[in-house]
């Protein structure tokens, strides 16, 4: 039992050093240097401790400090426990989403088995997505209890936008959920860790052999390229659920001066901003687990790793290989998706307020649905011809 | 453990409705403490082993209804004034006698219902076991609650689209 704990413990502490102590301040100073790159400019890179500057990357620092340091006002008329609880409210649920988030797959060292994952639970995309609608009180709270009519209009703008975007969520993975038969993710990383052959349809449709030639050719059995719908889908909602530009309707400084958070100062504006960019990562994790094979290294499974370097170096060293490279190939797919979004995030205008709505209900949720419905109609046709 | 849990999450629900109670003229604190009280059932169900129903509680009350309710509370901007006292009389009768059937029928089930603890099957709860549950044996239930959900919905585009024209 107390060695389950220490798992616990040492899972949860990477977890937390990986993604707040190493990816949220790289992600402040990436979108930086990645704007400034898009926009053709030089970027951060005047923060300095005696000259040295670094590439900008001290820059996170001095944010850090910068709003440490400034006043913490609640404005006239607010709702003051409200007003100081709402940033925190924002921040949870992007950490502890990470509980259910595999960083790696369920490994046998001697006789003990352990999986990297903090809470492997059976519903865990459930999880995810009850988790992630609790992200709005955040927004909603801010809002309504600093007493601003600015504020207000923030609030039911990001109440509406969450609201309409967690219905599209829930409905564009469910193709996924068809292909991979479980809602666990460690099941759904573990199934991405199979090949299919690209050819083998026509063995299980028209029943005829596939060619010699053509037996070779197999692709990753990963989400993306079983659901590429879901996957543009998905990361549309995932995104505007974010609230980052081009979702930030319920910031929208042009038009609501800053939204739901304009009436917080130092760093409690500031969490408000961590909970934005530690969405980020895990955004990428979530994408990911879902899509991108999570843990898996392409065309190379657990089985064959373990198998070809055991003979050589024996079991353990085989293991400890296994784990480095699985968790460096999830955070490796994890980095692309933050570029990823970092590249959205710069290249597109923010929407208007009708069209963030429009793209939801008019756009995504047919789309959903009907790709709900053809995924059915393939698998059972799959599944008769097997 | 599952006890000390228990405690913790009812109290935290109970604060909750109370909460709602005490916040009667500022509905959108009193609709917040709510979420506090959902959240903590969904916990309570969790416990007893419903997990689907317990993480739907969450998702659904919590993540979606009770936002909804923010949301049309925030956009009408309620004030005690536009209540005219006579519905407000009417309003407190109609609390109260409703208040006074649920303690009855409290006291009058609850004695009756506290058996020996059911023996849980292997896969209770599980979003397999109810969504099979659904799908087969209830799923003329199922269907005929979809259609009228989906008659409430069309009947309120209608009634919206009406007062735009």
């Amino acid at each position: 039992m107390s060695g389950e704990l220490l798992g616990v413990i040492v899972k949860l502490l990477f977890i937390v050093l990986v993604v707040a102590g190493l990816f949220l301040p790289l992600i402040t100073w990436v979108e930086r240097k990645q704007s400034a790159v898009m926009q053709d400019r030089i970027g951060a890179n005047r923060a300095d401790v005696m000259g040295l500057t670094v590439l900008g990357l001290l820059h996170p620092a001095a944010d850090v400090l910068k709003l440490l340091t400034k006043e913490d006002v609640v404005p006239y008329g607010a709702n003051r426990v409200l007003h100081q609880l709402a940033p925190v409210i924002a921040l949870v649920p992007a950490i502890v989403t990470l509980a259910v988030i595999p960083f790696g797959g369920t490994y046998t060292l001697g006789d003990t088995t352990f999986s990297l994952v903090v809470a492997d639970i059976d519903w865990g995309m459930l999880f995810v997505f009850a988790v992630g609608s609790l992200a709005t009180y955040g927004a909603v709270m801010a809002g309504w209890a600093s007493n601003s009519n600015w504020g207000l209009l923030g609030s039911m703008r990001a109440s509406a936008q969450m609201i309409s975007y967690e219905v599209t969520m829930g409905l564009s993975v469910v193709g996924i959920f068809m292909c991979f038969g479980t809602l666990k993710l460690t099941e759904m990383a573990l199934f991405q860790d199979q090949t299919f052959r690209i050819f083998g349809f026509l063995e299980h449709v028209f029943g005829m052999a596939v060619p010699g030639f053509l037996s070779w050719a197999t692709l990753p059995m990963w989400g993306i390229l079983l659901q590429p719908l879901a996957f543009i889908l998905f990361l549309t909602c995932i995104m505007a659920e974010n609230k980052r530009p081009p979702f930030d309707a319920p910031e929208g400084e042009s038009e609501l001066v800053a939204g739901y958070h304009m009436e917080y100062s130092g760093m409690r504006f500031g969490l408000f901003y961590t909970a934005e960019f530690l969405e980020v990562p895990v955004i990428g994790t979530i994408v990911t687990t879902l899509f991108l094979g999570g843990w898996s290294i392409p065309w190379l499974s657990t089985g064959d790793i373990i198998g070809g370097v055991s003979g050589v170096f024996g079991q353990g060293f085989a293991t400890g290989l296994c784990i480095v490279l699985h968790v460096l190939s999830f955070l490796l797919k994890v980095v692309f998706m933050i570029w990823l979004q970092m590249a959205i995030r710069w290249t597109l205008p923010r929407f208007r307020y009708d069209q963030v709505m429009d793209l939801c209900w008019k756009m995504i949720l047919p789309l959903s649905i009907a790709n709900v419905f053809v995924t059915a109609a393939v698998i059972l046709l799959l599944e008769r011809g097997a | 453990m599952t006890d000390a849990l228990f405690y913790l999450f009812a109290a935290i629900a109970v604060a909750g409705a109370l909460g709602m109670l005490l916040n009667v003229r500022n509905t959108v604190a009193g609709a917040l403490s709510l979420v506090g009280t959902m959240v903590a059932l969904g916990a309570i169900y969790v416990l007893l082993d419903a997990y689907l129903i317990g993480v739907l509680q969450i998702l659904v009350y919590a993540g979606a209804i009770l936002v909804v309710f923010l949301f049309v509370v925030m956009l009408l901007n309620l004030r005690q004034d536009e209540f005219t006292p006579e519905r407000l009389r009417w309003t407190k009768r109609l609390a109260v006698a409703f208040g006074a059937l649920v303690v009855v029928e409290l006291l009058v089930l609850l004695p009756r219902a506290l058996g020996p603890a059911a023996e849980i099957p292997a896969d209770f709860g599980g979003y397999r076991a109810v969504g099979a549950a659904l799908f087969t044996d209830w799923v003329l239930a199922f269907e005929v609650t979809s259609l009228l959900l989906l008659a409430a919905m069309v009947g309120a585009v209608i009634l919206a689209k009406r007062s735009i024209d």
